[in-house]
């Protein structure tokens, strides 16, 4: 019986495979055509790039910038409407998501990298994270090199994790790491004292200090520890579908949007409880606008 | 899909492989950097210290937590010992080990101070223990009441007093009875223990999930360390049964071999 189905289900995708090579055209944008519909994939926590407002709603820096590009699309194809289905997306499953075809096209906060770009694609980057040091605002933390024996704070499941030892190893520095679940439990270990730093993602610690009791009391010092691309994800055998967003994204730049947008999510306040991000825009972001390109964060370490 | 098991003798440092995979652990020489394989076998460390200090606070405060819940009613202060014991179980059980974890991290050292000061890794294994010993002392509690009112009456008939009826009486059967049981709960507190990573106990947990991050390789990573659990919950499984084995008084109680294995 299950070999059956699995006889069948083998017949399907080759069906599937041999209608998908016939016509030669991008398959995601005849899906969008047929359907009249598209998938985002959104977080539902990742300030502000990408976030839920409430009520299965999601916006954000990255989500408005689809819309944008959807929007565009919509217009190349011709149509007169698109619906955006919005699917929330966790770190786990945003990879198996887009090279499934669930989601297709994922605005999130997700770092381009090499091992990454072996199973999807990545349009042009349009957001460069740097990863920083948030510390109490009275402590006298200003430099990674005063946080020798100190206790470090860093989430589970992030690059910031492994970018701590190295700089450990490098530099001879010892700390002693303590590790939160998730951002919000990273910032507690900081919070209550438990950590004296907490070395994560700028736009992450930014979006913690903001949202806690009283922002005042944390600042963001220190040198930047490593840069890394956040780029939107597309799937990665559809070299048309990613020519059209990427093609969209430059009509954005060259609008002159970026910087509106950067004003409107990381300056201003934000939905729903009008908090502000307060992240200056960096200079590698703005370098990233001037240059469009899809490298991955290996790049970006071998410039430094 | 084939497994690339090579991940473990790469360096967590730069994911190169490094000169000695199994170096640390033979002390055929030392690698420069540590491998997968080294940090997965100190998070196994961790989880079997993690899971062996609470089961230590679980079998002690279980077992007179247990014992106290069946004291006959000779007094005021009986009556208080039952029904604090009885307070005990009724806490510990009714609140989710992890919500506990938390408790015990964040919450209470906030009012008690001196806590603050001990290791994460202690406090998880209170917690842990705790939780455990409500399971322990109810399985107690149902081995001392299994047994006929005539050995409690026979031993007060002796003149013991009642700690020495507990003592050399009832114990020594009932503990021998809830043997099996408690295997169980052994072997659920090495599972239990993955809960530590949520208060940075750097165990498997927290081993698989950062590291299934940092190589991409989530399939070995998890299955390395689900091996790992159940090898450690069936190693804890063999130590109970000869445990079992080696405390058993043939006739004393009613086992036998065709049934018990």
């Amino acid at each position: 019986m299950k070999m059956k189905k699995l006889s069948h289900a083998l017949v399907l995708t080759a069906l599937v495979a041999i209608s998908g090579a016939a016509s030669a055209a991008s398959a995601t944008m005849d899906k969008i055509k047929s359907s009249g519909a598209v998938t985002m994939g959104v977080r539902e926590s990742s300030i502000p790039m990408s976030y839920t407002t409430g009520d299965s709603r999601f916006d954000g820096y990255h989500v408005e910038v689809c819309r944008m590009i959807l929007n565009d699309i919509k217009n190349s194809l011709g149509m007169s409407t698109l619906r955006i289905n919005y699917q929330p997306v966790t770190s786990q499953n945003r990879v198996p998501l887009i090279q499934n075809g669930t989601v297709d096209i994922e605005c999130g906060s997700t770092t381009n990298n090499a091992n990454r770009a072996k199973d999807v694609g990545f349009a042009n980057t349009l957001y460069v994270e740097e990863v920083r040091i948030a510390v109490k605002a009275n402590s006298g933390i200003n430099s990674i090199s005063q946080l020798a024996g100190k206790k470090v704070a860093t989430t589970t499941g992030t690059t910031s994790v492994q970018l701590l030892r190295k700089h450990e190893k490098a530099n001879g520095v010892n700390f002693d790491e303590v590790f939160g679940k998730d951002h919000a439990d990273s910032f507690l270990l900081l919070e209550s004292g438990r950590a004296d730093a907490f070395v994560m993602d700028g736009s992450i610690l930014a979006g913690n200090i903001a949202n806690s009791k009283n922002p005042k009391d944390y600042k963001i010092v220190g040198e930047v520890l490593s840069t890394e691309p956040i780029a939107i994800m597309v799937p990665k055998n559809d070299p048309e579908f990613k020519a059209a967003v990427n093609a969209a994204i430059a009509k954005i730049v060259a609008n002159g949007k970026m910087p509106e947008l950067w004003d409107k999510w990381f300056l201003k306040p934000i939905p729903p409880k009008n908090i502000v991000v307060g992240l200056e825009l960096s200079p590698a972001t703005k370098n990233a606008w001037a240059n469009l390109n899809d490298k991955p964060a290996e790049d970006y370490v071998q410039k430094k | 899909m084939a497994l690339d098991l090579g991940v473990f003798c790469k360096s967590t440092l730069d994911g190169e492989a490094v000169e000695h995979c199994f170096s640390s652990l033979f002390g055929l020489g030392q690698n420069a950097d540590p491998s997968y394989l080294d940090w997965l076998m100190k998070a196994w460390g961790w989880t079997l210290a993690v899971a062996g200090l609470g089961l230590t606070i679980a079998f002690v405060m279980g077992a007179v937590m247990g014992t106290l819940r069946t004291l006959p009613n000779t007094g005021s202060s009986s009556r208080f010992l039952v029904r604090f014991s009885t307070a005990w179980v009724e806490l510990f059980r009714n609140i989710p080990v992890l919500v506990q974890v938390f408790l015990w991290y964040h919450v209470i050292p906030a009012f008690i101070l001196p806590l603050k000061l001990l290791p994460s890794y202690w406090l998880v294994s209170i917690a842990l223990g705790f939780y455990t010993s409500a399971r322990i002392a109810e399985q107690v509690r149902a081995g001392i009441q299994s047994l006929p009112s005539g050995q409690r009456a026979a031993a007060t008939a002796l003149g013991l007093t009642t700690i020495q009826t507990y003592r050399y009486v009832i114990l020594p059967m009932a503990l021998r009875i809830v043997i099996p049981p408690l295997t169980s709960e052994s072997m659920n507190a090495i599972k239990n223990s993955s809960v530590a990573f949520a208060v940075s106990v750097p165990e498997l947990t927290l081993f698989a999930m950062q590291a299934q991050e940092e190589t991409s390789k989530g399939v070995e990573i998890y299955l390395a360390v689900t091996g790992l659990y159940a090898l450690s919950a069936f190693g804890m499984n063999r130590v109970m049964a000869l445990i079992e084995k080696r405390t058993r008084i043939p006739g004393f109680i009613a086992s036998n071999d065709a049934v018990a294995h």
